[in-house]
């Protein structure tokens, strides 16, 4: 892709300039306008109501489009009494955790910001701006709700990265790759090469990891779901408690870009746990563009594989957050540290024990 | 002047800027928000010498585990922003003397006395992770096992102290 725009445009600074900027402008922004509408919509149908309806159509097609507009409108308040420099540059540093992630998760075959051996590694430290970020915006707000929103925010997410972690470093075990374009690489061919069906070994060792390749992955799922802050797991900004926790006292462009964040971070992780239980990219049968020999047309049906997957994901994560009550505080920490971490790390001496044999 | 360069002026400007507010500034949280832009400035430098297993380590532990720790440390406690940090001059020729002494040493036998190897290299595109590991496992052996107990013996004391006692 990078050479292909070098080609294109003649500069090598150029473009990787826009080779960088390419998923924010061509997924990012389009995905979260649609998902914040999806949100509402699955809520809406979830709970026998129409949803937005009025703009674009009977779906309420461009309903987020203005909703932007309006927020663009909006004017920027800054409470007297906070601090203006924290309370300026939070938004940007949850964005910016948030976005850098991307640089290491492969759309395609032909796409992946940044082919980095240690890709997996570092998206789970670069996400840890983002817990600075809402620290950040929750003390500046100067604000008893937000302060409090942004602590929970921390502690939950700090606690459910072990699990993750854990979880990641079985998966390492397994494939011997932190490199996610490479893991979705081991997954070609067919459905049955995925990781959660054992990936791409053979014999018996591929039955003795299914099992375990699923507890895996409701782990992490569940200790993503926790890292996104969304429900059951979204006690930093529990609505009938803490009005919304650390972004209570943002408007306007500053609202939408913790918005914009918590919406790629959820497909953000959700790509993570594509890649590495179900194939990333690949297809679960072979390509049109093998068949009819196109070879132009394989990274465009990887692309939409990926993205079918990762939406599939975040639709998960929208039907969890109508369908479940949130936890409590007490609750949250005894699933992370009493159930989730125990049977990550029984899970993670399995898993090694099976690929030594 | 190459792109190289540019980038890693760009970091030290990060990390030394960075540095200097946090040991100015007043404010307690600031310096703590400011350590962020340090650490993160020394990971950008870490990247540049090839030392990319390093540089997210950097980023994992400094900036996702121990500033997060201050930081909790700092928003907990009440008022703390009006704490008056006490600064003043005492003790003014031993100061100078310990001062001087240190900074001689530091320039003339570790800046000048050190035989640095500028090798012009590429950022190799490998990664150092698998040669730090099997490092790990063999040569130093000892001390990582050394390391892990270590952290065990942590891990059950800050256990011990947060259970109440019956």
């Amino acid at each position: 892709m990078y050479n292909l725009l070098n080609n294109l445009i003649g500069n090598d600074y150029l473009a990787a300039v826009v080779a960088a900027l390419l998923p924010l402008f061509v997924f990012i922004l389009p995905y979260a306008l649609m998902a914040v509408l999806a949100e509402r919509k699955v809520s809406a149908f979830m709970q026998d109501r129409l949803g937005p309806n009025r703009l674009g159509g009977k779906y309420g097609l461009l309903q987020t489009v203005a909703d932007i507009l309006k927020l663009f409108q909006k004017e920027d308040i800054v409470a007297s009494e906070a601090d203006k420099k924290l309370f300026n540059i939070a938004p940007v540093l949850v964005f910016t955790g948030t976005y850098a992630a991307f640089a290491a998760i492969p759309f395609s075959g032909a796409y992946i910001g940044s082919d980095i051996d240690l890709g997996l590694f570092y998206i789970v430290a670069i996400s840890s701006l983002v817990v600075a970020g809402i620290l950040m915006g929750g003390w500046a707000s100067n604000n008893k709700y937000s302060l409090i929103g942004a602590m929970r925010s921390a502690a939950q997410i700090v606690s459910y990265e072990i699990p993750t972690a854990l979880v990641i470093l079985a998966m390492v075990m397994v494939t011997g790759s932190l490199n996610l374009r490479e893991i979705s690489e081991m997954q070609t061919a067919y459905i049955w090469n995925w990781n959660i069906f054992g990936g791409a070994f053979s014999g018996i060792e591929k039955f003795l990891l299914i099992p375990f390749m699923l507890i895996s992955f409701v782990i992490i799922y569940i200790s993503t779901l926790a890292e996104v802050n969304r429900v059951p797991f979204d006690i930093p900004e529990a609505e009938s408690e803490l009005v919304s926790g650390f972004h209570t006292e943002y408007s306007g462009m500053k609202f939408a870009m913790f918005f914009l964040s918590e919406y790629a971070n959820m497909f953000a992780v959700s790509a993570v746990v594509t890649s590495l239980f179900f194939g990333g990219y690949q297809s679960p049968f072979g390509y049109l563009g093998n068949t009819l020999g196109i070879s132009w047309l394989v990274p465009l049906e990887q692309l939409f594989w990926f993205a079918a997957k990762g939406l599939f994901f975040v639709f998960v994560q929208m039907w969890l957050r109508w369908t479940l009550p949130r936890l409590r505080v007490d609750q949250l920490m005894t699933v992370c540290w009493k159930y989730l971490i125990p049977y990550a790390f029984v899970n993670l001496i399995i898993v090694g024990l099976i690929t030594l044999l | 002047m190459n792109i190289y360069d540019i980038v890693f002026y760009l970091f030290a400007a990060i990390t030394l800027v960075s540095a200097f507010f946090v040991v100015t500034t007043r404010n307690i949280v600031y310096s703590a928000f400011n350590l962020l832009f340090t650490f993160f400035g020394v990971a950008g430098l870490y990247v540049l010498l090839g030392a990319d297993f390093v540089a997210v380590v950097q980023i994992m532990v400094y900036v996702g585990g121990i500033l997060i720790l201050i930081l909790f440390g700092v928003m907990l406690t009440n008022k703390i922003t009006n704490v008056q940090i006490k600064t003043g001059t005492l003790q003014v020729i031993p100061a100078v003397i310990g001062v001087l002494l240190l900074a001689g040493v530091l320039i003339f036998k570790v800046f000048l006395g050190t035989e640095w190897k500028s090798v012009k290299t590429d950022i190799p595109v490998k990664t150092t992770a698998f040669a730090l590991g099997k490092l790990l496992i063999t040569d130093y052996v000892l001390i990582f096992e050394l390391l892990g107990i270590l952290l065990l013996v942590v891990l059950i004391g800050a256990a011990t102290i947060a259970r109440r006692e019956k």
